[in-house]
């Protein structure tokens, strides 16, 4: 009864909140709502006895995803106007990608329908999900698992590089270099003449 | 206490609710009470150090302070900025609030003693405090206000750069104990090192630096000093509280304050035994682990003011430095230096 009552709460605001991302008027008000629509996904995934999921949903995307997010949007300077004008030139392109989500995920839901695509024992209640997720995923998926973890890897490699200028005016502070410093060079004496002055 | 409602004649689901209710208020309560006195405690500690008195005036020696301070915020006039964004702008403290309360709910006072005993606790825990700096962001931005602006975007920015060590040194403790259940946890530190001597993974050598780290990193993550850049008074007037007055002002207090005696608590719980007295010996176990546990998270409190009142501010960029080339590093080792001492330990060296 609760569980059912629970269920209706979370998935009604994780569509509302979803909806409202879209309708937000105020960018920083959609990411907003997305972090509620995350939060309520992991209330849900926590009702379907996944609390390993539902908790790394919090951590990886509302802890961390969002904050980023958000601090890119807040940052932004956006022009309502220039963005509203681009409206009716991206409108068709818009609805192509809506059409093609909404058939990928109409094809998931008929795939899900029709059965697990591997076979395997389900996992049994009492075994805590981080167990089942651990056994799967350095068991039977290392490979793969492995591999996903070089493809993200080469992508952080990628994206360090990518930004990463080496300026070479920058005052920074090197820590080594403070700690090494001798007084007797770090100090010099000089008796400047009346007026003149002196070179550093 | 379930049962004992159902013995009472209760139907289960009520029961598990008024217990659960109870349970909160349980918490809740003494933990609002305790941040008043930790105020008080850390501005006696402060004024220690700085050679003053501290508070001395409300009550037998300033015991009351605090709760004039809340009294005196509590009649002052809600201020809300004419051109804040007022949805956001309220709910900012409140966030904040909560999420430093909800986060007890996992906290083992004892064997047994806990709100709900759940095995991700530690993930709980992960998922709860980095929620906290949402109240700091949201803030910041809805004050429309460019010094709470430039906090929003300090916290935001340090939170996600300190969540990262502290994730590895979590992954270290879990990786020790073998759960992410805050009472398991605990209870394979008993005798866990020193010849079945002493409790607590801080005493073990490759667990120490680890202890530090979390220290240091539990002080950013509550953004004390010498972190307090999201506060820092003399850039920032007083960072995301600047636009706020009365009662959604004492939210942030109140809010910031639970969070530091958590991150005692964490501190105590996760490296030096929790519940457990520091020795392994029958005697000391007469003494209940709630005591325990309070006494520890009072000395990590102490230590907390201490660093407080005795070191200056970090810059931006040391802070930054500290946090993804030191700390990271450090920890990430240590979770490879970890595993393969456990590996060795369970399978043998490989031959």
């Amino acid at each position: 009864m609760i569980a059912t009552l629970a269920f209706y709460l979370f998935a009604t605001l994780t569509i509302a909140s979803a909806v409202l991302v879209i309708f937000a008027r105020n960018p920083v008000h959609s990411v907003l709502w997305l972090i509620v629509a995350f939060f309520n996904a992991a209330g849900l995934m926590l009702l379907l006895g996944a609390e390993f999921i539902a908790m790394l949903l919090v951590i990886v995307y509302v802890g961390a995803v969002a904050v980023l997010f958000l601090f890119i949007v807040m940052m932004l300077d956006i022009d309502f106007a220039a963005l509203r004008s681009g409206f009716s030139k991206n409108l068709p392109f818009g609805i192509l990608i809506a059409l093609v989500l909404l058939a990928e995920m109409v094809l998931a839901a008929a795939a899900w329908k029709a059965g697990p695509v591997t076979e395997g024992a389900p996992v049994a209640a009492s075994q805590p999900n981080i167990e089942a997720v651990g056994a799967a995923l350095y068991g039977r998926y290392l490979f793969p698992f492995e591999l996903a973890g070089l493809i993200l890897l080469v992508a952080m490699i990628g994206a360090i590089v990518l930004t990463h200028r080496s300026r070479g005016d920058v005052r920074g502070q090197k820590i080594s270099r403070q700690v090494d410093r001798d007084p007797k060079e770090a100090v010099r004496n000089l008796n400047p003449g009346v007026g003149e002055g002196m070179k550093l | 206490m379930t049962d004992f409602f159902v013995s009472h004649g209760m139907v289960y689901g009520w029961a598990w609710f008024l217990a659960t209710i109870i349970g909160i208020l349980v918490i809740a309560l003494p933990l609002m009470l305790a941040v008043a006195m930790v105020i008080y405690a850390e501005r006696k500690i402060w004024a220690a150090i700085a050679l003053r008195r501290g508070p001395n005036v409300v009550g037998p020696w300033g015991l009351l302070q605090s709760f004039a301070d809340g009294l005196k915020v509590f009649l002052k006039e809600t201020i809300v900025p004419s051109s804040a964004n007022k949805g956001l702008f309220l709910i900012a403290p409140i966030i904040t609030f909560t999420v430093a309360l909800i986060v007890w709910a996992v906290v083992p006072f004892d064997v047994g003693v806990v709100l709900t005993d759940i095995n991700v606790g530690l993930l709980y825990i992960l998922a709860a405090s980095s929620l906290g700096v949402y109240g700091v962001i949201i803030a910041g931005w809805a004050s429309n206000s460019k010094y709470p602006f430039f906090s929003a975007l300090r916290a935001a920015a340090q939170m996600v750069s300190y969540e990262v060590s502290i994730g590895f040194v979590l992954i270290c403790v879990v990786l020790y104990s073998g759960s992410f259940n805050l009472t398991d946890i605990v209870m394979k530190q008993q005798g866990n090192i020193g010849f079945g001597l002493l409790n607590g993974f801080g005493f073990n050598p490759l667990l120490f630096p680890m202890a530090v780290v979390f220290l240091i990193s539990s002080m950013a993550e509550t953004f004390r000093t010498p972190f307090d850049l999201v506060e820092a008074e003399s850039e920032l007037v007083a960072g995301h509280q600047t636009e706020y007055s009365s009662m959604s002002f004492a939210l942030f207090w109140l809010g910031e304050y639970a969070n530091v005696i958590l991150m005692c608590a964490l501190n105590a719980i996760l490296f030096w035994g929790g519940f457990l007295p520091p020795l392994n010996i029958g005697f000391l176990y007469a003494v209940p682990g709630i005591i325990w546990l309070f006494a520890k998270m009072a000395f990590f409190f102490f230590v907390f003011g201490w660093v407080k009142a005795t070191v200056p501010r970090y810059r931006y960029d040391q802070l930054m430095r500290l946090g993804w080339k030191i700390f990271l590093p450090l920890s990430l080792l240590f979770v490879v230096l970890i595993s393969g001492w456990l590996m060795i330990k369970t399978q043998g060296l490989p031959v």
